[in-house]
């Protein structure tokens, strides 16, 4: 008897391929394969935050993991689960990846019991990323509150690795209070840079706080923003965001050209699972990183 | 498309050849309601008399045979301070016998969102392409309202597809393994009054008389009616149970969860169908939930099928089955909740 149906072994299965996007060319078979990755050194950054420089084991696939600023990688601790973590650090520097995690879950809590040379899985990286090239020529404010400097060290690392393309750059960062500030050690480095202007804020200062204090807004009280020719990349919890980007709007810089970054749920960033819906847009293929008009456009997203 | 007249028993040899060499899955009688009507599930067959090809519906969607309620997505091997992962896609092929339209139009926008977009998922297209189907014309269920959603009929998405014709099929066959299957048995070249039988009953389908709703201006009217009343008032109902995304043969939407063996040797990485109403859907680390009322979340269902879906696909993701609405505990009814956004505009 002829057989009816022949089976089809998707596994074997080697046409079909993604079409050809940047970051969305992942072969078919490997959809759910994570990349198995090395802690290489664990940064205690605070009492909640830890930097994780991992490495991708196997030279080819981290030889084919290339990412841009603003974009996230699913990080897996094989029978614990799977979280969305956005990358710290620039694409420029090859080879390694940080991310900079806060213990809030089990995933996350799990992560901070690790221990140097333990292995995790990404995979990734995912999502829209900042337009570090459409920005070249122009002034850039790099803007965080909280854990936002998290996804924000990317950019700021790409603009001080490729500092001959952009022209005046601020980096504002505010948080609640002293103790919760992130890379207090880069500070330095970072204002020691020539040309770049860093500004640190604390809404709640310690007995030791020299700088200033009060909410980020107050920092762009003495810039002069020109509106046209400055971008700005603006991270942090949605009230922030929501400040910051109305101040730059009044300032006239168009919303198209102030970015920021969406935090939410997610199961899988392939945009398949649909926890990380906003309205009808997916956060893992649309964002994280939206242009301002968008996520005024979003419903439920502020 | 191919057109073959099969005689109802040489089809009854048909499936009776295909269950000696894979699993049948047919809509089979479950049950009695209290008004005498049968309930009905897509479940699999042993022989070809449990099949019950003149049901009305079905409580749940055939969509559990291609996007199970929970499926092993990888399994972790832990040694000393390694892990190894494995992936299995499911091969074993499986007929499905007697879809109607509508669910055979939800498989293809599954197969939109599953297998030609960006990140297809393996573990669906092996299903799919694992399942032999055969599709069957009939008159509109109760409740239904798949002709206002343009899901009556369907041009693809089966293998082979019957209309009744009394002691024959009309048989469409959109494969070649659909046609290959019919020569198996005995059919013939359809003739002029085969058509005209078909064409007969073809029009008697789209004469019953259904339910209708306007579905057009649910894009637009979602938005302006974001912070409608009729949303808070729906919502009350609702008792966040996630029955509708369950029975739903489009609902896709998961979570995925892990975890080890007693002997801490194995991870299993697991992926539920979970539901938008649940409470915990969009609950992100530390505590913070972006949509904590019913109201929204329910909202939000409405939202992605009549208008998320419409923005990437060009069309809705409901087909019209009215099975949510069936199945709701609360009373809650698509063609209601949508005619009363529709009134709300009229005002």
């Amino acid at each position: 008897m002829r057989t009816l149906i022949h089976p089809f072994d998707v596994a074997q299965d080697t046409e079909m391929l993604e079409p050809l996007d940047f970051n969305r060319r992942s072969r078919l078979k490997d959809v759910d394969r994570t990349f198995k990755a090395e802690i290489l050194n664990i940064i205690r950054l605070t009492d909640m935050e830890k930097l994780f420089q991992i490495r991708i084991m196997n030279p080819q696939e981290r030889e084919r993991f290339t990412f841009l600023p603003g974009q996230f990688v699913m990080l897996e601790l094989p029978g614990y689960g799977e979280v969305p973590i956005s990358i710290s650090a620039s694409p420029t520097k090859r080879g390694t990846v940080e991310l900079c995690i806060r213990r809030a879950g089990v995933v996350t809590g799990a992560l901070h019991r690790a221990r140097r040379g333990a292995k995790v899985g990404i995979r990734g990286p995912f999502g829209t990323h900042f337009p570090m090239e459409e920005m070249k020529g122009s002034d850039v404010l790099l803007i965080a509150g909280g854990l936002g400097l998290a996804p924000l060290r990317s950019p700021i690392s790409y603009v001080i690795d490729n500092r001959g393309d952009y022209r005046d750059v601020h980096i504002l960062y505010g948080t609640k209070d002293p103790s919760q500030l992130l890379f207090t050690y880069q500070y330095d480095e970072w204002s020691r840079i020539d040309d770049i202007d860093l500004q640190v804020i604390v809404e709640q200062p310690d007995a030791s706080w020299a700088g200033p204090v009060g909410l980020i807004t107050r920092l762009l009280d003495d810039i002069a923003v020109d509106p046209d020719r400055t971008y700005a990349i603006v991270c942090g919890p949605p009230v922030m965001f929501k400040f910051v980007c109305r101040r730059l709007s009044e300032a006239g810089v168009p919303m198209q050209r102030m970015f920021v970054s969406l935090e939410r749920r997610m199961h899988c960033g392939m945009g398949k699972c649909c926890r990380c819906n906003i309205g009808s847009t997916f956060t893992c293929m649309d964002g994280p990183v939206f242009d301002y008009w968008s996520v005024m456009n979003l419903k439920e997203a502020i | 498309m191919l057109f073959r007249c099969l005689p109802k028993e040489e089809f009854k040899a048909l499936v009776e050849l295909m269950m000696q060499e894979t699993e049948i899955v047919g809509p089979k009688q479950v049950g009695t309601r209290q008004d005498g009507s049968a309930v009905h599930q897509y479940l699999p067959v042993g022989s070809f008399d449990e099949i019950d090809l003149d049901y009305e519906t079905t409580e749940y969607s055939a969509k559990t045979y291609f996007l199970p309620y929970r499926e092993n997505l990888s399994t972790y091997r832990f040694t000393e301070d390694d892990w190894e992962q494995e992936i299995r896609y499911r091969l074993q092929p499986r007929a499905i016998i007697g879809l109607h339209a509508c669910d055979i139009n939800g498989l293809l926008k599954l197969d939109k969102v599953f297998a030609r977009n960006f990140f297809p998922s393996p573990y669906y297209i092996s299903r799919r392409k694992n399942t032999f189907i055969v599709g069957i014309d009939h008159e509109p269920c109760r409740g239904g309202f798949c002709r206002s959603l343009g899901t009556e009929s369907v041009r693809g998405g089966f293998d082979l597809f019957l209309t009744d014709l009394g002691d024959r099929y009309f048989v469409t066959i959109n494969s070649d393994r659909g046609y290959s299957a019919l020569q198996m048995v005995s059919s013939r070249e359809i003739t002029d009054a085969d058509t005209h039988d078909y064409l007969e009953v073809r029009k008697r389908i789209a004469d019953h008389p259904q339910e209708e709703v306007q579905v057009h201006n649910l894009p637009n009217l979602l938005d302006i009616e974001f912070e409608s009343e009729v949303w808070k008032r729906w919502g009350a109902k609702c008792l966040s149970c996630g029955s509708c995304a369950m029975v739903c043969p489009t609902c896709y939407c998961y979570g995925v969860t892990e975890r080890v063996s007693m002997d801490n040797t194995t991870g299993y990485k697991e992926k539920q169908l979970y539901s938008c109403n649940l409470l915990d859907f969009a609950t992100v680390a530390g505590g913070h939930n972006f949509r904590p009322d019913r109201n929204t979340r329910l909202k939000y269902r409405y939202y992605h099928q009549h208008r998320g879906f419409v923005e990437v696909y060009d069309e809705p993701k409901c087909v019209g089955c009215n099975r949510c609405g069936r199945v709701c505990l609360a009373g809650i009814n698509p063609v209601e909740v949508i005619r009363d956004l529709q009134a709300e505009e009229e005002l």
